[in-house]
This record gives C-alpha cells, structure tokens and sequence, in this order.
C-alpha cells in the first residue's frame, strides 16, 4: 500500500503541476498544445544543469558529507532553473500566437518537434548516447531517506512516515504547495481576474483597458514555467534523473487531465490522482503488491503487460467521452486576439 | 513578359510557395548556426567539422562521401537520390492523410497511430496467407487493401467522438496513437510472426518477402505443417527504378504514392463530396445549414485520412527490405507518422505540393544520416531543421500577407506601372524541382 500510495504520488503530482501549466495558458487565450515540448526542454535543462554543477565542492562536499539540507536547496535551485528555461522556451509560443497571430496548434505542434529534436541532438554531442544521466543516482543525491533523519538502518517509522517522508522527494510537495499558491493567485487576486477575462472575452477586457497581449504572454509564460519543472520532476522522481529526449506523452496525458477537470484546479487535482493510479499500474504491475501478502496480483493474470500500459489512455477516452458534453472550455481559447476586431 | 511575372505574382498559390521557400530557407539557417555554434564549442568537432556540417546540410543528398584526403565529395548519388524517393514514399501519404484533414478543418495528429494499425493489418495478412494458395499479386493486394482498412477504421475513432461526443480530435487522436502502440505490440508479442529465422533479432516480425510455405508434416511451425521461407513471399515490384538508381532501396511504392496524390487532389477539388468535406471544415454550421451531413462528413474525413495513412505503412511493409519491430517495455510511436504534419504544412495542404514536400523532407532525412556517416554530428540535426520549418510555415499566412502588402505599398507609391520583383517567381520554379 505504502509503495502503491508513494508511486501513484510520483506520477500524479508532474501531471497535477502540468495540467495546471495548461490552465494557465488556456485561461489566457492560448492553446498551449506544447506541453509536451516543455516537458523535455525543461527535463534537459534541469539534468543538465546537475550534470554540469555537482563536480562543484559546494554540492559535491555536501554529498560526501551526507549534508541533505544542501542537497535538497540543490534540488531545488535544479527545480528553479528547469522552470526558467521552460519559461523562456515557451516565449517562441507566445511571439508566434500572440505577436504574429500564428495558428496556435501549429506552433504548439512545431515546438513538440523542436524539443525532442534538439534535444536529442545535444545529449548525442554531450554525452554520445542517446541518455543524459547525472554522475551518480538521483535517489543517493536527493531522495528523502529515514538515515538523513538520524534513524537506523533498519528503523522503521509509522505508516504515515514511511509513506510521505521516507523515500519521497522534497519536489513532490513543493509542486503541490506550488499548484495551491497559484490556483489561489488565478481564482482570487486581481491579477488572476484579468487572466482569465483574457480567455474569455478579450475585447471587453481591453475596453476596460487591461492589456491582452501582456496578459497572453503572463499566462504561457508561467505555464512554461510549470510545464519545464513539471519534466523535471518528472525526470527527476520516476526516471531516475535522467533525460532521453521524451517523457513518456504526459504532456499530452495533461491536457487530458486539464480537460477531464474542466479547467478547474480541484477537479484537475482529483484528475491526476486518478490517472497517477492507472499509470502506476502501468508502470508496475509486476512489482504490485495491494495488500502486502506478498502475492502480484496483477502480474499473475493472464493478460499482456502491453494491455496495462494501454489502460490510462484507454481510461482517458472513456472518461473524456462522459464528461465532455458538460466541459466548458475557455471561450475566446485558440483566437488570436486582434484589436481591430470588435 | 512582364504582365505575365505580374499574374504571376498575384497569384495565391505563388505566394504560398514563396512563404514556404522562406520557412524552408530560414528552417536551413538555423540547422547551420546550430552546426556552426555546436561545432565551435565542441573541440572534437571545431571550425572544420562545423563547414563539413554546414555544407551538408545544404547539399547533403549530392554527398558521394569522403575522397582520400579526408575530404566532402559532392556528385550525383544515386543511392541517395533512391533512398531519398524511397523514404518519400511514406511521408507523402502520411502527409497527405493530415493535408485531407486539415482542409476540412480537423488536425490529424493521429497519423502515427493509423500507420501502427495498417502496419499491424499488412503484416498478419500478408504472413499469414500460405504461400502458393494464390497468386503473389493477390496476396499483395489483399494486403495493401488489408492495411489501408486498417487505418481508415482506426482513423474513424477520432472522427466519431468528435462528431457525435465533441471531444477535441487533438485529444483523441493522440489517445488512440499510444493505445495503437501498445495494441500492436500486444498482438505480435509472442505471435508466429516473430523472425525466428535470424535468431540475433528479437522484438522483430519478418520481413514480407517471407512466405509461409508448407513442409512436410510435424517439423514447422510449433509442429505443424507450415514454416516461413525467404523469398517465398510477396514485395512491391522495382518497376524498374532499381535499374535507376541500382544500390538504393526505391521500388514501384512511390510511383502508387503519387497516384494516389493525384487521386486526392481530383477527390478534394473536382468532385461533390470533396466540396462538401471542405465546406465542414470552413464553417460546419452553415454546411449543415446548406443541407449538408456534418457528422457523416468528419467521420469520413478521418477516415479518409486514416486510409491514407494505413496506405502508407502498408507501401512501407510491402517493399520487402524493412522490418518491423518494437520494444518491450515501452512502444514508441513512429516519426514517419508525425513528420506528415510538417509535409503536409509546408505544401499549404495541396495534394500535389505534398508529393514535392515530402521528398524535401526525406532529403533531409537522407541529410541526416550523411551527417552521422560522415561527421561526428548526429541525424537528429535533421529533425531540428524539419521543426524550425514547421514553427515557420505556421506565420506563413504572416509571411504571406508581408508579401503582398509590400507588393500593395509600391503599387501605390509609383501608380501604374510597378515592376513586381521577378526575383522570387523564378525562384519559384527552380524551388518546385526539390
């Protein structure tokens, strides 16, 4: 159960932030179809910015000496510049959609190409192979584990403890208080008002002399922002640190997520969790064991493991199908906003 | 002459050309830089290998490898140029399947998973079809036909929950391309149809070009009477175009492709019900208001484009020199589906321009692998320069619109006769051959 709740947690809280990086966007007009993109530009930069910085004595003497409260500013100073370069990948979206008006699934679609291309052609140069790994494990450099707490080797603690604390990653809930600050900034400030009446009805929002194109390039900026940590901690929690040049469709898989929760945070929350379930099933089935008697239950149907990976994006249409009758996307989403038009 | 340029000039479809020379111009621009920077703070690499770089990323296709010195020869490679047509075969009906959508309005970004469901049809047909029971032709065409169904069946999925649940064909199709994945992988794992014969590869199906003949009884397949034997099944015939460019892996397939480009076109723009699919995609409300079905017309158009892209994998499967394979732990959907988008982006969506389009990009493709043979870049130098063209054809309507507008301004400045620049016309036409 704990290994069930641990890895669901892994795989929910990349979608979660995502989808929200989705929200984003799309509350300002933009369809950001690149989050997948994003994803890979920001799992690159962050391994790579490890992969560069952790011969540093500062990083590299904190890790001899097991000084974890370092380890984890490191983790997220990598959290912090994966988000900026994914911010300052996404710019190429908004000059495309905001200042030259370009058809918004085409651009979103061209960097969904770039990524992965340019990606792949540096890791090649870089490391001559087709993965960039850290020196090292990401779990040895950053996990949180119960001997950082001065505990024993084979101490245990309770079940909360050994769920939440031990062998998770700092980032996890940092991206969970992230998507709580920002769903309150986009549903409770002033600034967030103007957003989203930028998604909705464009020409009334500059009429009362808010700035659509600021605004448009707030809200997928920041969306680039999330989708960049969003592959990093996707990279970072479930791939071992490592950047190959994808992550798996999750990009895609939130914005599934982003529509199943009709664009709202709490339903995307729910969402997630949901999908983080069906996609730790698919990830591990061989290894799950529900109740702890020791039995895979899963593993010992008769059924193919390729019939486990196909279920969250099965799930994903089937879910779509019942809710998208009553799904209220932003309205004035995918329109360039032109201010001669009234 | 000069009225003639003017017309010319005036023309939509010129300006479109021009728009996606310029995408095309600025896509091999940044792929150079990107060279040129790469090569520059790489020192393995350095000034030198950054001008071989460059250099072929321009003329690559021409490469006919190093001389004894160590350095870039260029000539006419027939290898290359077959291989080229080759790999073009694919990318023009993929390209095509998202061009048919895109003019009626939908983004079919679900080419990928119509490919892996016509691959997956071709193959269980073609080996599974003993050989002899009936002549080699038939066997193809049950094939070739098998797969293109294939494709229009998956196709049809997005087309459905679009027309009759809305839910956003992006979406779907993207679903249904990574359950497809894991479909096909599902179905030939553990399947007869694994090479067994070349025992080095595993996750491997084979070739069509093995044919499932009958032995004597209890020593084939699993004991029974029935073992695969190469050369006893079915491929596309060469039509002579190996005598062409003798060395490549070209065969009659792309001569099929531009048929069918043809064929296409005559359906989008000659006929009633490529008028009706186009009117659903410009306003689907007032088609269904001129009296036309617009749930029937967008399920038909994905189906259209799913056949389109079926056809693809089933040219691709029958051409008797490749091999499908997946991975067991993790289905990766292939790019050949994804890069019909950029084809078909760049031809403006026009069925003919996708035939030129999409050699275009499997010249690239033939690029990208120069670059891995013959310097220490990679092929993906490729796939970066394809994505640059894509960011830009999508401000094509931009670029385009920046081309007449100037035009407009200097026919105001000096009234009656402004002489348009006959620059880019001719450009245009040296442009087409690529």
């Amino acid at each position: 159960m704990t290994f069930l709740i641990q890895q669901t947690l892994r795989y929910a809280v990349p979608l979660m932030i995502v989808a929200l990086a989705g929200v984003f966007a799309e509350r300002s007009g933009i369809i950001n179809l690149a989050l997948e993109g994003t994803m890979v530009f920001g799992a690159f930069t962050g391994v790579l910015f490890v992969r560069l910085t952790q011969a540093l004595p500062v990083f590299a003497q904190a890790k001899a000496a097991g000084n974890w409260v370092t380890l984890q500013g490191y983790e997220l100073l990598g959290m912090l510049v994966a988000a900026l370069c994914g911010a300052v990948f996404s710019l190429l979206l908004s000059f495309a959609s905001v200042n030259l008006k370009a058809d918004q699934t085409i651009g979103g679609t061209a960097l969904n190409l770039i990524a992965p291309a340019l990606v792949l052609f540096l890791i090649r140069i870089i490391a001559g192979q087709n993965t960039l790994l850290i020196d090292g494990d990401a779990p040895s450099w950053f996990m949180l584990k119960n001997s950082l707490f001065g505990m024993g080797r084979t101490e245990k603690g309770n079940f909360l403890w050994e769920t939440f604390v031990n062998k998770n990653y700092l980032a996890t809930y940092v991206c969970i208080l992230l998507f709580v600050v920002l769903s309150i900034l986009l549903y409770k400030t002033r600034f967030g008002l103007r957003l989203r009446s930028c998604g909705e009805n464009p020409q009334a929002a500059d009429s009362l002399g808010i700035n659509v194109y600021k605004m448009r390039y707030a809200g997928t900026t920041i969306s680039g922002a999330l989708a960049g940590l969003g592959g990093f901690v996707y990279a970072l929690t479930t791939a071992n640190c490592a950047s190959t040049g994808e992550v798996a469709g999750f990009g895609f898989l939130a914005l599934a997520v982003m529509i199943f929760g009709n664009w709202k945070p709490l339903n995307i929350a729910g969402a997630s969790l949901i999908f983080g379930v069906f996609k730790c099933i698919a990830a591990s089935y061989t290894s799950l064991d529900i109740n702890g008697d020791g039995v895979y239950w899963l593993a010992s149907l008769p059924i193919s493991g390729h019939i486990y990976r196909m279920l969250p994006y099965v799930i994903t249409l089937i879910v779509l199908a019942f809710t998208s009758k009553k799904s209220r996307a932003p309205k004035a989403e995918g329109q360039p906003y032109d201010k001669g038009q009234r | 002459m000069r009225d003639k340029a003017i017309t010319l000039w005036n023309k939509e479809g010129t300006r479109s050309v021009v728009a996606s020379l310029i995408s095309i111009l600025i896509g091999l621009l940044v792929g150079s830089i990107l060279v040129l920077v790469m090569g520059l703070f790489t020192p393995s690499l350095g000034m030198r290998g950054a001008w071989d770089g460059i250099r072929l990323v321009f003329f690559g296709i021409l490469s006919t490898g190093r001389d004894a010195a160590g350095e870039l020869t260029f000539g006419f490679n027939g290898v290359n140029i077959g291989n080229m047509l080759f790999r073009a075969m694919p990318l023009i009906l993929t390209g095509l399947s998202v061009a048919v959508a895109y003019q009626t309005g939908l983004f079919n970004i679900g080419a990928p998973g119509q490919y892996l469901m016509g691959t997956m049809a071709t193959l269980v047909i073609a080996l599974s079809i003993p050989a002899g029971s009936m002549p080699k032709l038939v066997i193809w065409l049950l094939a070739f036909f098998g797969g293109m169904l294939a494709g229009a069946l998956w196709g049809c999925i997005p087309g459905l929950v679009k027309a009759f649940l809305n839910i956003n064909e992006v979406l779907a199709c993207i679903m249904t391309n990574w359950i497809a994945g894991n479909l096909v992988a599902a179905v030939f794992d553990g399947s007869r149809f694994r090479n067994m014969v070349e025992t080095t590869k595993t996750g491997y199906i084979y070739k069509t070009t093995f044919g499932l003949t009958r032995v004597a009884a209890g020593t084939g397949l699993g004991g029974g009477d029935y073992t695969y034997v190469d050369g006893a099944g079915v491929a596309t015939a060469k039509m002579g175009l190996d005598k062409l460019f003798p060395g490549s892996q070209i065969n009659g397939g792309i001569l099929i492709a531009i048929l069918i480009a043809v064929l296409v076109y005559i359906l989008m723009s000659k006929t009633t019900l490529g008028y009706q699919l186009k009117a659903c995609g410009a306003n689907r409300h007032a088609a269904r208001y001129a009296g036309i079905n617009d749930k029937r017309n967008i399920v038909l158009s994905m189906a259209i484009a799913g056949a389109l892209a079926g056809t693809a994998a089933a040219l691709y499967c029958l051409s008797g020199n490749t091999e499908y394979y997946w991975t067991s732990a993790y289905q990766t959907l292939p790019a050949v589906g994804f890069n019909g988008i950029p084809v078909a982006l760049l031809a403006v969506c026009n069925p003919i321009a996708v035939i030129f389009t999409g050699c275009f990009m499997s010249m690239l493709n033939v690029v990208g692998l120069q670059m891995r043979n013959l310097t220490a870049y990679n092929e993906y130098i490729a796939d970066v320069i394809i994505a640059v063209i894509v960011y830009f054809s999508a401000f094509s309507l931009v670029i385009k619109n920046i081309l007449s507008g100037r035009k407009k301004r200097r026919s105001q400045a000096s009234a009656p006769a402004a002489p348009p620049d006959p620059g880019p016309a001719t450009a245009e036409k040296g442009g087409e051959g690529k």
